[in-house]
């Protein structure tokens, strides 16, 4: 490879920084202040942020850094390696952390949640695996990450361990576990196979390793787990039933670590393992695009039909996801650019709806669209912004998700499959047809009918006088650590929408390492 | 002192045995000081044989100077120093661990506990060093024996359960005294290494598979290798607590070490017959760990669970045996320790709950670990490692045995390993959502009540007892962590083993 290899152990740092925050709060979280311990997250996000936006410029000028810790097993080490690919999914997942850091502390405490120090260790932990996943530079120690995420949710899945949540989290295990082994005896198979698992930009398996049949069969096994976390039909079950945890941990898992994982993991297979060249020969790629065309559709259908705002977001991100699922799927240089950057899009758009109607939440403990009439009146701002995000996600222009739509799109031209362009532009009204009634909903001035009344019976005078005081009475008061994370995250989302490379310049970083994966194979 | 290290290991402990019975009459604390030191003193032994041998290869050792084939050779390369080395600090560890569960006991049970752990550790160091297929047998008896006391210690239901295994362990332990006495026949020597050079002619031989049948019938029983299990369970549950990590986790172990010693180094695993052997070994296997595995799900009994739960696991070392290339001897022979290391710690933490709050069944375990957070860190870290998480020790196992088998083209092996780390998954997260989510039963709520009361201690739990299971749970850990020097060890090594 040309590229110029940093010795450091910089990636190490950051994803060590929040394993070690994980150790400290569980260990003496329940022993100081809940202020001290939230430092501690608060630290080891900001820390997180620096290591790994500090590895951005020489990224983008071709340099990657890479170390190994230690001997994994017999000749395969525990390698992290910066690579444009992970550089973008880091950065997206550092950046979010802080912001979900901070709204954490607003809504656990708003909620007087129980267990919290668990809470926080867990959501380290999975950050902690979520940079590994992304840095990981061979197979085995992609392995060792995605377990540790999958291992790591579980807790925040059942965080009430009620009934239901316990329910939702054995689906949750079942999904991610069978997957996880299935893709442990793909690995195993590659390591046997060839004798190597360092991810290649371009692939580093050949036509002739195996029998074709054997070679469609790997391509799904490893592509399987990457399914499940993402959620591609029909293997999304687990996802929706997790929207049983608290707000910010659907939060996590919807817009930085589970879903975007098994997004990242299914370029991270076709784009370093199988090569886009290998993978143009295997029905199992057709069979994933396919697959992921229909996710799309079908997902944006069922969407319509929730009351559940958090279970209409769920379906949407499963919908959102196979996007990065197509775009890879594709194998054009120019749509694999584009899913990667959809990670980005979505990640920052998806978690500003999350944490909006967490917000709504808090405040008003209505969970149902059908209850929501006149929250927009209260909370003009949290709905504002859930309105801007739910144009972005459904493609508008000057947001970022509008940008990577149209690689997608591009790139399903170029390989001649004009037929996804149809699905991506019906996805695009579909979102639309089903986030608009929210807002709709949401800032209109009729007053709600029975569901309202039923309330006023539970809780015992407290009102919401907002009809009575014009359009918009008094500025939202809720609490700014609910605000002011979606504020930042829809500001973000607008300034990559005009400017792709504002920042960390995370399109360059994806078009690298489209470029890179192209290039070779 | 430093040349009769290896024969310390052994004499060590034995010493301590007959040590702690005569000291414990004069003062019974003595006894498991006496103990205790005894079998640290074994580890050190071994720690510093095992050093030598990775250094300049194979230690050997004559008892009383006589040169083998007249006399008893101990002979000690990596591999058995490895082993005899996790089984010194596991027998180390449940003798700390065992002090505060008898302490209250007379002198005659105190010390007598005592001296048949130190014996137990005797036997099984002994069987692992020993270079001599007779003198094998005579250490298998001397750990069997002890074994049989220990559980029987265990009071309740215990007598019946050692009863049964001293019947079906005997008629193992004859199975194995038979074929070694054909060996014997056809080459008349019981030196290992002698026995190696001499057995090439006797392949052909129309009754070699008599003694083969044997041997793998009595290593077979000793380490409940399915469908020889049925005294297992019932053992392992009844065992004294104090002595259940060991008896659990190291007790099976070393006669599948035992059968890796015969199998790869005496006989020859090129040999078609030797080959067809382990075949049949790996189908018991194979079975067993599909067996073991649902039967630990249909478990109440937490011990019981664990003790399904070996027979699926000791099922994994046997495929490993059978498939038999480097790799995968590397995976069983790790899967060795590993296990021993981690259903050791589960076995000390189920006799924990049940020290502290006198409860077995894991239905009553909900919100344990608000009350005793380093028990369930333990029981959930060993846990993991046994459904094969990374990056604790049962992954890595599962990895070496993983490449070995898709190195030999066995890819329903695989498959088998992963269809049990995933049974493995639902029995362990079965009890660890009642640890976390469950609430706590009235029963568990009154019986804390009254056991904090009497029973003092620590926070959640005697000193010695958090600090060896502690110990063995980091074990777990370090095991993973560790495994490519471990590795490298034996795969330097074993290719020797294999072809020598």
């Amino acid at each position: 490879m040309s590229e110029e290899v940093i010795i450091s152990m910089r990636p190490f740092a950051a994803a060590g920084i929040s394993l070690l925050g994980a150790l400290v709060i569980i260990c003496f979280g329940n022993r100081v202040a809940p202020n001290v311990r939230e430092s501690w997250s608060v630290l080891a996000a900001l820390g997180k942020g620096m290591l790994v936006f500090s590895m951005v410029p020489a990224v983008l000028s071709g340099k990657v850094y890479q170390a190994t810790l230690f001997q994994v097993a017999e000749g395969i080490g525990l390698t992290l390696r910066t690579d444009p690919a992970g550089m973008v999914f880091a950065c997206l997942a550092s950046f979010l952390w802080i912001l979900t850091t901070v709204y954490s502390i607003g809504y656990m405490r708003g909620h007087r949640e129980k267990n919290q120090t668990g809470y926080y260790a867990c959501f380290a932990l999975c950050l902690c695996a979520t940079i590994g996943i992304s840095f990981a530079a061979n197979l085995a120690t992609f392995f060792v990450f995605f377990e540790m995420l999958t291992l790591a949710t579980y807790p925040l899945v059942v965080h009430y361990r009620d009934g239901e949540s316990r329910r939702a989290g054995r689906k949750y295990l079942a999904y991610t576990l069978i997957s996880g082994q299935v893709m442990l005896f793909g690995i195993l198979c590659i390591y046997a196979l060839t004798g190597r698992g360092d991810f290649t930009p371009g692939g580093f398996l050949s036509g002739g390793t195996a029998p074709s049949w054997a070679m469609e069969g790997l391509f799904a096994a490893m592509i399987l787990a990457g399914a499940v976390k993402a959620g591609i039909m029909p293997v999304h079950g687990w996802l929706p039933d997790a929207m049983v945890a608290p707000t910010p941990v659907s939060a996590l898992l919807h817009a930085v670590a589970v879903v975007k994982a098994g997004g990242f993991c299914i370029i991270r297979m076709v784009g370093y393992v199988f090569g886009p060249a290998l993978s143009a020969r295997l029905a199992a790629d057709t069979l994933l695009a396919l697959l992921a065309a229909a996710t799309i559709l079908a997902a944006s259908l069922i969407a319509m039909r929730q009351d559940h705002l958090k279970r209409r977001l769920a379906y949407s991100t499963i919908g959102q996801l196979s996007y990065v699922a197509l775009g890879a799927a594709l194998l054009a240089p120019v749509s694999m650019a584009g899913a990667l950057f959809h990670i980005v899009a979505h990640g920052l758009l998806k978690i500003t709806m999350f944490m909006c109607a967490g917000a709504v939440f808090v405040r008003t403990h209505k969970a149902y669209i059908s209850q929501m009439r006149g929250v927009g009146r209260s909370m003009p701002l949290v709905m504002g912004l859930f309105a801007v995000a739910s144009f972005g996600i459904a493609g508008m222009p000057f947001l970022p998700a509008f940008i990577s739509k149209l690689e997608i799109g591009l790139g399903a031209y170029e390989t001649g499959h004009p037929a996804y362009l149809a699905v991506l532009a019906a996805s695009s009204l579909l979102s639309l047809a089903y986030f608009l009634p929210v807002v709709w909903t949401a800032f209109s001035l009729e007053k709600t009918g029975e569901i309202e009344r039923e309330d006023k019976k539970d809780k015992t005078g407290e009102e919401e006088p907002a009809m009575q005081r014009g359009l918009f009475p008094g500025w939202d008061d809720t609490d700014w650590r609910l605000v002011l994370p979606p504020l930042l995250t829809v500001s973000a989302a607008v300034i990559l929408g005009i400017w792709p490379n504002a920042g960390a310049g995370i399109f360059e970083l994806a078009a690298m390492a489209a470029k890179e994966m192209g290039a070779v194979g | 002192m430093r040349e009769n290290a290896p024969v310390c290991i052994v004499i060590l402990p034995l010493a301590a045995a007959l040590l702690s019975l005569c000291l414990g009459y004069v003062k019974k604390e003595a006894a498991g000081w006496a103990a205790i030191i005894g079998l640290g003193g074994a580890f050190l032994c071994s720690l510093q044989v095992f050093c030598q041998a990775v250094k300049t290869g194979e230690v050997s050792y004559y008892l009383g100077n006589w040169e083998p084939p007249y006399g008893i050779a101990f002979s000690i390369d990596p591999l058995s120093g490895l082993i005899a080395m996790m089984a010194a600090l596991l027998a180390l560890l449940s003798a700390i661990y065992a002090l505060s569960f008898v302490k209250e006991e007379g002198w005659v049970r105190y010390a007598g506990f005592y001296a048949l752990l130190s014996l137990l550790a005797a036997g099984l160091l002994g069987m692992t060093i020993t270079g001599d297929v007779f003198n094998l047998y005579v250490f298998l008896e001397i750990a069997s024996l002890a074994g049989y006391g220990l559980i029987g210690f265990g009071g309740g239901k215990s007598a019946l359960a050692s009863f049964r295994y001293l019947l079906i362990g005997t008629i193992g332990a004859s199975f194995y005294l038979l074929g070694i006495g054909y060996l014997f026949a056809f080459t008349g020597t019981l030196n290992m290494a002698d026995l190696s050079e001499r057995m090439s002619p006797f392949f052909e031989n129309t009754f070699m598979w008599l003694p083969m049948a044997m041997i793998l019938i009595g290593f077979g029983i000793k380490m409940a290798l399915f469908p020889m299990h049925g005294w297992q369970p019932d053992a392992y549950s009844y065992a004294h607590p104090g002595a259940a990590g060991l008896i659990a986790g190291v007790m099976a172990k070393i006669p599948a070490y035992a059968m890796l010693r015969f199998f790869f180094c005496i006989l020859d695993p090129h040999v078609p017959s030797v080959q067809m052997a382990m075949n049949l070994a790996g189908i018991a296997a194979a079975a067993g760990i599909i067996f073991g595995s649902v039967m630990a799900i249909a478990q109440k009994d937490f011990r019981r669970m664990l003790a399904y739960s070996s027979v699926a696991q000791v099922g994994y070392i046997v495929v490993g045996f059978s498939i038999g290339n480097p790799l995968a001897l590397t995976g069983a022979v790790l899967h060795i320790v590993g296990h021993g290391f981690m259903k050791s710690s589960l076995f000390m933490t189920a006799g924990a709950i049940r020290y502290r709050y006198g409860i077995v069944l894991y239905e009553n375990f909900g919100q344990l670990y608000r009350r005793m957070p380093v028990t369930t860190a333990v029981l959930v870290l060993s846990g993991l490692s046994m459904i094969g998480v990374p990056p604790t020790a049962g992954f890595f196992s599962k990895w070496y045995l993983g490449l070995g088998a898709a190195e030999a083209g066995e890819w329903i092996y695989i498959l088998l390993l992963l269809v049990s780390s995933l049974l493995n998954a639902v029995y362990f997260f079965r009890v660890f959502e009642t640890i976390f989510m469950q609430q706590p039963s009235s029963f568990t709520q009154k019986e804390a009540d009254d056991c904090s009361a009497n029973k003092p201690g620590g926070k959640e739990l005697p000193l010695t007892m958090l600090f060896s299971m502690g110990a063995a749970g980091l074990l777990v850990l370090v095991t993973g962590l560790c495994n490519q020097p471990m590795a490298q060890i034996l795969l330097s090594s074993l290719p020797e083993v294999i072809h020598s």
